[in-house]
């Protein structure tokens, strides 16, 4: 199911909030509200926590992870760090990167298996995404415009990307990252994806202003229609059973 | 062709419309167009219906604050006038205007305008809409003015001079003419000794009157008649009478100050002529060159009348000048000089002459023709000048020099220039002075200002049109030369006349009918 939230009257809750398969981050904001909507959802599976990073609130952007790591600027403080580590599943690697674009969110897009990152990043970063993140990484621009993470919101299951993209580019996009990719919008007709919607393999959150119609979009393509937590498991069950049988 | 080989094409794709789901081509607002019309309406704060104002009698559209165009029905200009009408328009880009087709006689205009505006983030659209005009009926101030009832007046300034000719009314005339004061004026009417203005109002009245004390000594009187009155709601309906008597006391007048005045003006004259009229007096002491400058209040404290006056001017021939050097006045305007002069009338008849000072000295020479006071021979009745004892009074007194003889010659002859009337009622009582005679004052008039140019510089005069200059040059020369003065062309103005067979735009020009062109 995909729900809408808001920031203390803004619509851009992925600015304000990150969220994967093992682990939700949230912003401190001056009331509990958006921490609330996160929790209700969340609370049973994944640890939702309220952070800060390098001392601010846009930590949806700063910051780029999946169940299996996360990336921090350099400018993320040693606290920080270590209430993040000490808050985070330990199966989840916690690291800093030293790399001149520190708008990470905003530089790197990535599902549990693949990334696309902006076109500039340094090799060293590169390499250090594929080795926490354990995924593979492609240097990729959506319809042109080279902040990948911005523009495009993706998980195991499917994934949104800016609607100029066109079909040849949602094409090789979709093989690379061998999910089903779809041009839309969110918070009514905004094209900042990733700005406007978080999503992991079983829920999705996105701005107030997002229209039914763009809600409809966000569920089919991420598959969240009848998905739950446990439903993975079963499924992940159904085939290693298949496959040991 | 190797380029060719490595361009990717892009298609581009569909997305869902974020309002109603229908499939589009992505743009700016994500938006389909139906949806953004319904989200937005970028003709919000622009005016879909305005009052314009027409003046049923001449056609034309009032164009705030005072100019009125004139437009036929759906033409360009109508157009033009009615996109201008409304506000804000300027905050959105017109693409397209026309109008839609009403009935003549409907009062109403509509305007069909299509604009464009810049709407979310960046969208442009592009919207049509009406205007609706409507046309109330407004005369205009010249049409009501022609109009107006000429009795229905509310204020009426009578402007009267106690004199034997109309010199000063003629003069009257043409500052009025050129300084517009009596634009306002319901009805102007030409009376014996005087003329009558009539206005729809008291402030256009005391508009006139105020102009009047300031181009020549006036004093003025005010009346009020009680037409009728509500005294339940206090008001009361007046008709105002302003009596202006202007100063009898006219140019080149001979003038015998009351021994008063004299003193008070530092012992000047007592035999003084007036050089000069405008809201003072120029008064001259021919014989010292003494000038003094006498404002309204002063003259009408004592209301002296002259001596004699310009019709009682006669012609004088000069036997001998003799100039006194150093003596001159007024920077330069007048010496003193000792003349020898004889009547024209006795010249070789008899062998009358007379000596006299005069402030001539640097125009006349032997041989030309001077009019004068003929103070000897004249019996004056004058009050003032019985009071003076052993008073020492000149055998003549000349004030001009005479161009009558060359005047002759040209007499009958067009001039190159004419002067605007007023459009006056004539008084049956004006009526009563003869014909030819007044032509006569008039054309005295004309060569009166032929000969002043510090009196022209205060008037329009124009070009006529009529008239075919016959090869010969205009000359200002006061004296030296043979002709006698006129006016140089660089002086007239071109009177514009606007037809309406010949107007390509006549909503273009001034209210105002005539350009200086100099």
């Amino acid at each position: 199911m995909a729900t809408r939230a808001q920031f203390e009257n803004s619509n851009e809750i992925g600015v304000f909030s990150k969220l994967t398969n093992a682990y939700c981050l949230v912003a401190i904001g001056g009331s509990e509200n958006f921490y609330s909507t996160f929790e209700s959802e969340l609370a049973d599976v994944i640890p939702v926590v309220k952070v800060s990073i390098a001392g601010t609130r846009v930590i949806g952007r700063m910051c780029v992870g999946n169940k299996n790591g996360l990336l921090l600027p350099q400018a993320t403080t040693d606290q920080e760090l270590l209430h993040i580590r000490n808050c985070l599943p330990d199966s989840v690697v916690v690291q800093r990167v030293d790399e001149r674009l520190s708008a990470l969110g905003n530089c790197i897009a990535c599902n549990d298996y693949v990334s696309l990152i902006h076109t500039d990043l340094d090799r060293e970063t590169e390499e250090l995404i594929a080795d926490v993140l354990g995924v593979e990484v492609f240097r990729q621009t959506i319809a042109g415009n080279i902040l990948v993470g911005s523009y495009s919101q993706f998980t195991n299951r499917g994934g949104l990307v800016h609607p100029h993209t066109s079909i040849e580019d949602l094409d090789e996009l979709s093989s690379l990252l061998q999910v089903p990719l779809v041009a839309g919008t969110v918070n009514r007709g905004s094209e900042v994806i990733g700005a406007g919607l978080v999503v992991n393999d079983w829920t999705a959150f996105c701005g107030l202003d997002t229209t039914a119609t763009e809600l409809s979009v966000i569920e089919s393509v991420f598959k969240l229609r009848d998905a739950q937590p446990s439903n993975i498991v079963n499924e992940m069950r159904a085939s290693l059973i298949d496959t040991m049988s | 062709m190797a380029t060719d080989m490595f361009t990717v094409s892009h298609t581009v794709g569909r997305v869902l419309c974020c309002m109603c789901g229908v499939a589009m081509a992505p743009n700016a607002a994500n938006m389909c167009v139906t949806c953004l019309r319904s989200q937005v309406d970028i003709t919000e704060g622009l005016q879909k219906l305005v009052t314009v104002l027409y003046c049923p009698e001449c056609g034309r559209y009032l164009q705030p604050p005072r100019t009125w165009v004139k437009a036929e029905l759906e033409s360009k200009e109508l157009l033009t006038f009615c996109i201008k009408r409304l506000k804000n328009i300027n905050k959105v880009r017109l693409v397209d205007a026309g109008f839609i087709w009403t009935e003549p006689h409907s009062k109403r205009l509509k305007v069909k305008l299509k604009i464009q505006k810049e709407v979310i983030n960046g969208a442009i659209l592009e919207q049509a809409y009406i205007v609706d005009y409507t046309v109330e009926d407004h005369m205009c101030e010249k049409c009501s003015r022609v109009a107006a009832n000429p009795d229905q007046w509310i204020a009426c300034v009578q402007v009267r001079q106690k004199v034997e000719h109309k010199r000063t009314f003629f003069f009257l005339e043409q500052l009025i003419i050129k300084h517009n004061a009596a634009g306002a004026a319901v009805n102007i009417k030409q009376i014996h000794d005087g003329m009558d203005f009539y206005f729809a109002n008291k402030s256009h009245g005391l508009k006139l009157l105020d102009f009047l004390s300031n181009v020549v000594p006036i004093r003025s009187r005010h009346d009020k008649q009680l037409v009728s009155h509500d005294t339940k709601s206090n008001t009361y309906n007046y008709r105002f009478t302003m009596s202006v008597e202007i100063c009898p006391v006219c140019k080149d007048d001979l003038i015998c100050l009351p021994q008063k005045v004299a003193t008070s003006l530092g012992n000047i004259g007592p035999l003084v002529l007036c050089m000069q009229v405008s809201n003072t007096l120029l008064l001259l002491d021919p014989q010292t060159l003494r000038t003094a400058y006498m404002d309204a209040n002063q003259y009408w404290r004592t209301g002296f009348r002259p001596l004699l006056h310009a019709k009682q001017l006669v012609e004088y021939i000069v036997l001998d000048i003799e100039t006194e050097p150093g003596v001159s006045s007024r920077a330069g305007r007048y010496s003193l000089a000792e003349v020898q002069v004889a009547r024209k009338a006795d010249f070789g008849k008899n062998d009358t002459t007379f000596t006299a000072r005069t402030h001539l000295g640097h125009l006349l020479n032997v041989g030309d023709y001077a009019l004068g006071y003929d103070v000897y021979a004249a019996n004056p009745n004058d009050p003032e000048l019985e009071k003076y004892r052993n008073l020492d009074l000149p055998d003549v007194v000349l004030v001009k020099k005479s161009y009558e003889e060359k005047r002759a010659r040209r007499r009958g002859k067009p001039r190159p220039w004419k002067l605007k009337a007023l459009d006056m009622e004539i008084d049956p009582s004006a009526l009563r002075q003869d014909p030819e005679k007044a032509v006569g004052e008039y054309e005295k008039f004309l060569e009166e200002l032929e000969e002043d140019p510090e009196m022209r510089a205060k008037i329009a005069l124009y070009r006529d049109a009529q008239y075919r200059a016959q090869s010969e040059t205009a000359s200002m020369i006061d004296g030296e030369g043979d002709e006698p003065p006129s006016v140089p062309l660089e002086e007239l103005l071109a009177d514009l006349r606007i037809d309406h067979e010949s107007a390509g735009d006549a909503s273009e020009a001034p209210e105002d009918e005539e350009m200086d062109d100099a």
